[in-house]
């Protein structure tokens, strides 16, 4: 499903572990108003604060573009990470369970994919990564092999 | 859209004693630097009491994510060292429900539903608990 239009809310900047806490707050206000689920918005929420981290850390910061999709009954919330950081050199890699380059558990892209309905990664070594994803309300979560 | 003033609030976290347990009730939005903070009070707590175990009420806390996650297994790790168990308790079932699907699986972890339940287990021998057991969520 690619989506075309839609209204930007927000661009935060993610500078520090205080701005990761802004980002939660933003996802959680925009998901709430777009209508979602108290299980969705805390799905994406999380999922916003593990790319969020990446963006930081892993990045060396950047900052998050949110945006309200609205397709006549289809409603949801695109979230776009961007950072100018070393990039992903292997995304297959990166993507997989347990697999850190920090001391982290690795977990965070795979997760954040497996709790969203969209997911898609741009990143290019040397000039960064950009990271969206998309949750449409009311639609059930995928099925766990299509997440794989 | 516009926020107000203030950001979301750091909380100052209070670690209580009671009896055996030492007490930790975490609300609303963690920063990574509280949580750090956190498990070295705690670590800190446990060292400089007998205490036999640490409650963390989580009932209070929206969002877990991996960092945090990670944060409640090294408390515990840290606890077992000098013997003391370590019970979160009161996860919400969205939480909870988030957190498989995330894949944090928090070994060593015990759960309870609440703070009362996790007081009850530790007066008990060990049952080991999967997060969310015995609860259903309404998406
Ligand atoms: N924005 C990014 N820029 C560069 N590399 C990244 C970025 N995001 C993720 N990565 C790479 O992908 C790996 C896996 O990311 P993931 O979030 O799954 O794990 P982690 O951040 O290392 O640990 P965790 O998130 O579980 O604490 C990272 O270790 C890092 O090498
Ligand atoms: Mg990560």
């Amino acid at each position: 499903m690619t989506e075309t239009s839609g209204r930007v809310a927000a661009c935060l900047p993610i500078r520090s572990d205080t701005d990761l806490a802004w980002v939660r707050q933003h996802v959680r206000q925009a998901a709430a108003e777009v209508g979602f689920g108290l299980v969705e918005q805390t799905k994406l929420i999380t999922a916003a604060s593990e790319l969020a981290r990446n963006t930081l850390v892993h990045g060396g910061g950047g900052q998050v573009e949110s945006v309200f999709l609205d397709h006549g009954r289809a409603r949801g919330l695109r979230l776009t990470f961007t950072d100018e950081g070393p990039g992903i050199p292997d995304v297959e890699r990166a993507l997989t369970d347990g697999y850190t380059s920090g001391g982290g558990l690795g977990l965070g892209l795979g997760g954040a994919r497996r709790l969203v309905h969209e997911f898609s990664i741009d990143t290019s070594p040397g000039h960064g990564t950009s990271v969206t994803v998309v949750c449409w309300v009311g639609v059930p979560p995928r099925p766990r092999e299509e997440a794989r | 859209m516009s926020w107000g003033l203030e950001g979301p609030v750091s909380t100052h976290v209070p670690v209580l004693r009671i009896g055996d347990v030492l007490l930790v009730t975490l609300q609303g939005e963690l920063h990574d630097k509280a949580a750090e903070q956190l498990q070295q009070d705690i670590g800190e707590a446990v060292a400089g009491s007998s205490a036999g175990a640490v409650v963390i009420d989580v009932s209070g806390v929206e969002i877990v994510d991996s960092f945090l996650g990670r944060v409640f297994a090294e408390i515990a790790a840290n606890a077992k060292l000098l013997a003391a168990e370590t019970v979160v308790a009161g996860m919400r079932p969205a939480v909870a429900i988030t957190l498989v699907e995330l894949g944090l699986t928090l070994p060593g972890l015990r759960t309870a539903l609440d703070v009362q339940e996790a007081l009850r287990m530790l007066a008990q021998p060990s049952t080991p608990l999967s997060p969310g057991q015995g609860r259903q969520e309404n998406a």
